[in-house]
């Protein structure tokens, strides 16, 4: 490439001083985006309705080609399917006998739950779900992890309601257009799940690592009792999430706590789940939830 | 049908594509996180920053320095980054690009590549170590597949956008 032209000014002072506007401008494009910046890092919400607006007029696109892109995003997965076939049945053999029992298990504890929870007039819930519908973008060239879901306001999404998939927890509403959602997502290093054990109820946090895993951090601190394969659940403190919602396994103890690997898979889920706000639900379940925390507390603080 | 007739010398191109491609091209690009493509970590590159990238090293003095600005603000609607993030790097990376052309010595391809490749790793980590300084600084070894990606879609990109600048300048 040839150098520029017109760069050297020479004498006159009106190209030199031309250029000298030009950068002026430049430092106070520099410093006025600093400015933005920290605004929006103090009020995360402050600038949600120019995003709102982003979300919204590129929706018709997004909705159009997730309903092709459902279609042929699992290509790759299914040719890999193809090796080791054998070996994989066989272990799948033993694990459908294996959960077979288990089931028939679950089926017993799921009625004595439904007459415990009549008898506690629990059942006045809530419809479970608001709204389903696709994940129709996310932000996947920039390190934050949030969703664009194809339903807002109209259709009755309120920010701060969660949002799961059948395999687990995805998140939770953090901006809401009239007709898309921003979700954001398990993953994301700004948002904090209050998670227990599922096999003992011991409370930790769940902080996103942007990778598709998150940090497990036990709230009883000087204790690191996890194990790879222990599933976490939402414990349902905060109010915001339901307990007993699936949300990561453990595969890896650190120093600190343990790293695990989120369930609900943003990226292979298919449908999501919008559902009320946990705290929105009857004066009884929010007593039972305290007693239920209060437990779960002295529980993990064994 | 036949075509009105046009002169075939001293022709004039059309001031609408020479004046306003170069940005519509950046905002479209800005706009492809909009594609159903859901990630469980950055991937995808940052294609709004490649664009621009490529117009500001094929055409320097196209735009002024202040262009990063409006551009990064429009990329900040789309991106999912804060606010602000964007329009603060991309003005930063084109006040260092200016102070560069400012030398007038004439660059060759592997060097425009050069500078492409620095710009897209500093916008990339600052823009992760925006979010959350602390945390994100010992967790910087999540964007070596996006940059790495980034960095070798570049000449692509560049060849693309050579061609659009061609038709735009075409009469």
């Amino acid at each position: 490439m040839a150098p520029p032209k017109n760069r050297r000014p020479g004498f006159s002072k009106r190209a030199q001083y031309s250029i000298f506007a030009s950068y002026l401008l430049g430092i106070l494009g520099a410093v006025v985006g600093l400015l933005l910046l920290l605004i929006s890092i103090f009020d995360p919400h402050g600038f949600s309705v120019l995003r709102t607006i982003g979300a919204e007029a590129t929706a018709p696109v997004s909705k159009t080609l997730s309903e092709v892109g459902g279609a042929t995003g699992n290509a790759g997965e299914n040719i890999s399917a193809y090796f080791n076939a054998a070996s994989k049945n066989a272990e799948m053999k033993r694990e459908l006998k294996k959960s077979r029992i288990e089931i028939l298990e679950a089926r017993a504890l799921k009625q004595e739950n439904e007459r415990l929870k009549r008898l506690l007039d629990l059942d006045k819930e809530i419809p479970e779900a608001i709204g389903m519908a696709r994940l129709i973008s996310s932000t996947s060239s920039s390190s934050r992890r949030m969703a664009t879901l194809g339903l807002g306001t109209t259709d009755g999404i309120l920010i701060g309601q969660p949002v799961r998939a059948p395999e687990g927890l995805v998140g939770r509403v953090l901006e809401a257009g009239p007709t898309t959602a921003r979700i954001l997502l398990v993953s994301d290093g700004q948002n904090v799940t209050p998670v227990k054990r599922a096999s003992d109820e011991l409370p930790a946090f769940a902080t996103g690592r942007g990778d598709g895993t998150v940090d497990i951090r036990p709230i009883n601190l000087g204790t690191n009792p996890f194990k790879g394969g222990d599933l976490m659940i939402t414990s349902g403190s905060g109010g915001l999430y339901g307990p007993g919602i699936p949300v990561a396994v453990v595969i890896r103890k650190t120093e600190t706590g343990a790293i695990a690997r989120i369930l609900a898979n943003s990226a292979r889920v298919s449908h999501v789940i919008v559902q009320p706000m946990f705290q929105a639900e009857t004066v009884a379940a929010i007593k039972q939830e305290k007693i239920d925390e209060a437990e779960t507390e002295t529980q993990g603080g064994e | 049908m036949a075509k009105p007739y046009r002169s075939r010398i001293n022709r004039q191109p059309s001031q609408f594509r020479i004046k306003f491609i170069p940005s519509i091209t950046v905002i479209l690009a800005s706009m492809i996180t909009a594609l159903p493509l859901i990630t469980d970590y950055p991937i995808l590159p940052p294609m709004g920053l490649l664009v621009l990238l490529s117009w500001r090293l094929i055409r320097p003095g196209y735009w002024p320095v202040w262009a990063g600005f409006p551009l990064g603000m429009v990329d900040d609607m789309f991106s999912g980054q804060p606010f602000g993030s964007a329009a603060f790097l991309w003005s930063l990376v084109f006040i260092a690009l200016e102070t560069l052309d400012r030398r007038g010595v004439g660059r060759d391809y592997w060097q425009d590549w050069l500078i492409a490749s620095l710009s897209i790793i500093f916008v990339l980590i600052c823009g992760m170590l925006i979010i959350d300084f602390q945390s994100n600084l010992l967790r910087l070894e999540i964007l070596v597949p996006q940059i790495l990606l980034s960095i070798l879609l570049y000449p692509f990109v560049t060849r693309f956008v050579g061609a659009i600048d061609n038709w735009r300048v075409a009469a």
